[in-house]
């Protein structure tokens, strides 16, 4: 059974994977990327989560503290220097 | 039906769930039309995801020792994400990246005018006293 929920949510976490680098590619203001990398980091950490769970061990549960403590830092330090540098400023 | 068996399941289901919570954030992200809807659809796996993946781990590793370091961990993200979250909110709201005709209520443009007329007046305030100067 465990290998069956591997590979599904597998299948899942890359597909979520995908659509939130779209949405960092894509755009279209700062911010909008700095919440796909935010996104992106919350996978990463699913990820770990769920290999740590199939395989029965905790060696990345520090990582994965790591991880969310460096998209806090990261996502409120751009979002205290961002600035508007659209000339239209509906694109979004 | 023994018990492990159970547990299994329910970590399994937990897992699916989780990693379903991501999906639905990305799904969010490509296609909301404005930052704060993008950034209702992004807390979705970093709360409740991240609650159901540790839920099972913590099934999953059958010892009552993981539990309180699995709680600290979702504890942290549960404090940190709302902070981050209101950070870029605030810089989305102040560099325009909304639609204002999707807003249902904007209560915080009564206060961001009220303080730009204060901020005019004492703009114009000083400018008299330098003119005074000036003279």
């Amino acid at each position: 059974m465990m290998q069956i929920v591997l590979t599904v949510t597998a299948v899942v976490l890359s597909l979520a994977a995908a659509g939130a680098i779209i949405r960092i590619a894509r755009g279209p203001s700062l911010l909008d990327r700095v919440l796909a990398a935010d996104v992106l980091l919350a996978i990463f950490g699913a990820a770990l989560c769920i290999d740590m769970a199939a395989n029965r061990h905790l060696n990345n549960l520090m990582l994965l503290v790591a991880i969310s403590l460096i998209g806090f830092v990261g996502s409120v330090t751009v979002a205290r220097f961002v600035a508007d540098r659209r000339e239209n400023v509906r694109e979004s | 039906m023994n018990p492990e068996t159970v547990i299994d399941a329910v970590s399994a289901v937990f897992m699916v769930v989780g990693a379903l919570m991501s999906l639905g954030a990305a799904v969010g992200l490509l296609r909301f039309p404005d930052l704060m809807s993008r950034m209702h659809a992004a807390t979705k796996p970093q709360v409740l995801g991240l609650f159901l993946l540790l839920a099972a781990l913590g099934l999953q590793m059958r010892t009552w020792w993981v539990w309180p370091v699995l709680v600290v961990a979702w504890l942290f993200q549960l404090l940190t994400v709302p902070v981050s979250a209101h950070m870029v909110g605030r810089a989305g709201y102040r560099t325009k990246h909304l639609h204002p005709e999707l807003l249902s209520a904007d209560e915080l443009e009564a206060v961001v005018q009220k303080a730009a007329q204060k901020a005019a007046r004492q703009a114009a305030a000083r400018h008299g006293t330098d003119d005074d100067a000036d003279r």
